[in-house]
């Protein structure tokens, strides 16, 4: 790649506002990897939460928000496989719904340009060694937008084998859905937890300490449950991994 | 409860019958209608819709330890059986693509598909009916069983005759039916209501089949075990008295050739064969999308569904048949074929696709909603992903609205749909029908419209979503008085309270992610 590459920092509004340092992490692995990062303070929430709820219509000013952000820019990055997944396969069709067929196009150029983090890392700046150091034991559910979604595969686990110091687990039906699914926790919250309690239950047989996973959405429903059964097990992102390193360790930047 | 055909602004079935061929060979009837008008299935009669809503109903189920249990080990056995016979097969990827097309492209010309169907079948020596919803095919196959003088029916398991809750208005006839499948034997014996398209009594553990064929099959042996196959020969010995004297035979159909007018059932057991050999007079119920174009079509589709579905190479027994044939099998046959919604399932690009599904069951056996919710949460026949988005695209969502949103969007379903109906999409979909539907009918609107709306107009504008996270730190005031785990919040009120039932919340952190931004890098970009 010619230059330093230019990288648009989306960080998600549920990261912005609740785990800034998923936000701080996604910035250091990038700029130590040597990208610019910039973050445009336009920018707010990419609708996902409004489309997955049936409320496209009131997506649709969040969908033409984040396509007039964004578009500037060569790449896009996001530490997140479900705002992604949202970029690249509903943008398109909330405009199209709506009748603007050319904001779905600009959505659709955008959207091949925006990538959740471990496919930037991997596949763009081709790196799995990051120079992190996470000397912790830690297990990884895998995340249904970014599995499905998204098809990341096993680049997650690529970047997580190369940290120095951390023992990977493997945890059992980690691509089972861990139960959170946006406003579903809420309008079936008795069947989320049925499906988090099997969720935490696998989290549980690995013996790790820490729970890990791409999306703070996820997360912020694993660790909920994990912290209101005193289980002693904590999760953490993958960016706050990755950019863990022995000098700066994770949780103290 | 049955809402009878007159008051639904339609004429008696009797009358239509007698209408001209060239009348009733179309999916929407020509003079009918100029315009696309949708037509759902009707209230009042069939299966389609539940009493309550779906987390009323699986609030009940997740409280069940031995459903929660049969269907964990269930539907893990036939998730793995599925997995290893699909990971044998080098083209999977590609058979699916091709079913796809086929099914796209027989929807696509579905109204001449089916004429081609009903000349070809009427050809062979079989009669052809239609029946634009559920009241009028009931009408039709009493009427048909009636004339043949006959108090009683065998059936093969079959999901169009359990929508239109065809057991029922036999029932109000007079004539008794009995299922022959296996499981849906159970359900019936029991009382019950089936909870999976394959498997109907998959909520069921061995035991409990075993008390209840003890307590309900005539003469059975007062030592019978719960042995699957001692199970199994108590079920024969008792179905097999109903299959030598039944002089009809009712089925439903897995596919249909449009170029051959052959109908063809795919089974397991070998109950379905008998049923569809044994009788004087066989009558099949199908649904208008079951077809597929030609003959060769089958190649394709013959491979995919016992894999999806049982997860076997091949399933025991395909049945296929044309017309009658003299001295050979039933020397009647009668097809109806369904509607009940499925046009308007049709006329919506969107969930069109729906009608692609080939009733295998895999995206079931792979939902984590499913598994722990068990079938009956949903209501209708037809549990499950599919469930979720054919019942309300039948009914008309406002009598299914709590389906759609009874899923995670997980996306399990899709990978597994041997169709690639792509199930999360359309849940999605049919979430902003129903918020559109919402948003025209009510005067008022719901409080989640209302607060979706304002964090709409929030977002919408940087300065403005900044003010309102500034307000939202409000948060980390919540609880601390009670807790010394200043991290994170034990109770939220409203309909966050949902949340942190069963979860922390995370507190506000002292500072967000942008503040941050701004403070370390100086300017804004």
């Amino acid at each position: 790649m010619a230059g330093r590459p230019r990288v648009a920092l989306l960080v998600t509004c549920l990261a912005d506002t609740l785990f800034p340092d998923v936000g701080k992490a996604s910035v250091a692995v990038l700029e130590r990897l040597g990208c610019e990062v910039v973050f445009p303070a336009a920018q707010t929430c990419c609708g996902q939460a409004h489309i997955n709820t049936g409320y496209q219509r009131d997506a649709l000013p969040l969908v033409r928000g984040f396509v007039e952000t964004f578009e500037g820019f060569d790449a896009v990055v996001a530490p997140s496989g479900s705002c992604v997944g949202s970029v690249r396969h509903q943008h398109a069709i909330v405009a199209r719904r709506f009748g603007d067929e050319a904001l779905a196009q600009r959505a659709e150029g955008l959207a091949a340009r925006t990538y959740e983090l471990s496919e930037y890392l991997v596949d763009v700046l081709g790196v799995t060694d990051v120079g992190a150091s996470y000397p912790h034991t830690v297990t990884y559910h895998p995340t249904c937008h970014s599995l499905r979604m998204l098809g990341v595969g096993d680049k997650p686990l690529a970047l997580l084998r190369a940290v120095h110091g951390l023992q990977l687990v493997e945890l059992p039906a980690a691509e089972e859905c861990c139960g959170f699914g946006g406003t579903f926790a809420v309008k079936n919250a008795d069947t989320s937890t049925a499906m988090l309690a099997d969720k935490m239950s696998a989290v549980l047989t690995t013996g790790a300490e820490v729970c890990a996973a791409s999306d703070s959405s996820c997360l912020m429903h694993i660790g909920g449950g994990l912290s209101r059964l005193k289980t002693g097990v904590r999760t953490v992102h993958l960016a706050e991994i990755l950019a863990s390193t022995d000098d700066v360790p994770a949780g103290v930047a | 409860m049955s809402v009878a055909p007159q008051e639904r602004g339609k004429g008696a079935p009797q009358e239509r019958g007698k209408r001209a061929p060239q009348e009733r060979g179309k999916v929407v009837p020509q003079g009918r209608t100029l315009l696309p008008v949708v037509v759902h299935a009707p209230r009042g009669v069939g299966h389609l819709r539940g009493d309550e809503s779906f987390p009323d109903a699986a609030r009940g189920a997740l409280a069940d330890t031995q459903l929660r249990r049969n269907l964990g080990h269930a539907t893990a056995t036939i998730r793995d059986k599925r997995a290893k016979v699909v990971g044998e097969v080098d083209d999977w990827e590609a058979l699916r693509t091709a079913g796809k097309a086929i099914k796209d492209h027989t929807m696509a010309r579905l109204p001449e598909l089916l004429t081609q169907l009903e000349a070809n079948v009427t050809a062979a020596g079989g009669v052809v009916h239609w029946a634009r919803d559920a009241t009028e095919a009931n009408q039709i196959v009493t009427r048909l069983v009636a004339e043949t003088g006959s108090r009683e029916v065998v059936k093969v398991k079959s999901m169009a005759t359990q929508e239109i809750a065809l057991n029922e208005a036999l029932a109000d006839a007079g004539i008794e039916a009995f299922e022959t499948d296996l499981a849906e034997l159970i359900v019936q014996l029991g009382d019950d209501k089936p909870s999976h398209i394959l498997v109907p009594a998959i909520h069921k553990n061995r035991a409990e089949i075993r008390e209840l064929f003890a307590r309900t099959l005539p003469g059975v042996d007062p030592e019978l075990t719960d042995d699957p196959a001692a199970l199994a020969g108590a079920a024969r010995q008792h179905l097999r008295e109903r299959f030598l004297t039944a002089k009809v035979g009712i089925s439903g159909a897995n596919f249909a050739v449009a170029d051959t007018g052959t109908l063809s059932v795919v089974e397991s057991e070998g109950n379905g064969r008998m049923c569809l050999t044994l009788p004087e007079t066989l009558i099949t119920v199908m649904g208008i999308e079951k077809l597929v174009p030609t003959w060769q079509d089958l190649e394709v589709f013959l491979q995919l569904l016992p894999r999806s579905s049982t997860g076997e190479r091949m399933n025991p027994y395909t049945s296929l048949w044309t017309g009658v044939h003299e001295g050979d099998g039933p020397q009647s046959f009668h097809l109806v074929l369904l509607d009940n919604g499925r046009t308007a399932v049709l006329a919506d690009e969107a969930g069109r696709e729906t009608l692609n599904c080939i009733r295998c069951s895999a995206c079931l056996n792979v939902c984590p909603v499913y598994e722990r919710a068990g079938g009956h949460a949903y209501g209708s026949v037809y549990p499950g992903p599919i469930g979720a988005i054919l019942s309300p695209q039948l009914t008309g969502i406002e009598d299914n609205a709590s389906l759609p949103y009874a899923s995670t969007l997980c996306g399990a379903c899709y990978e597994v749909c041997p169709v690639k109906i792509d199930i999360p999409s359309i849940l999605v979909h049919l979430r902003a029908e129903h918020v559109e539907a919402q948003r025209e009918t009510r005067r008022v609107p719901t409080a989640e419209a209302i607060s979706m709306a304002a964090a709409s107009w929030t977002m919408a504008d940087a300065s403005r979503w900044e003010k309102a996270q500034t307000a939202s730190r409000a948060g980390r005031l919540l609880g601390r008085r009670r807790d010394k785990d200043a991290g994170r919040i034990r109770s939220l009120p409203g309909p966050l309270a949902a949340w942190t039932a069963a979860r922390d919340a995370p507190r506000p952190p002292a500072e967000t992610f942008r503040q941050w931004w701004a403070r370390d890098r100086g300017a804004d970009t």
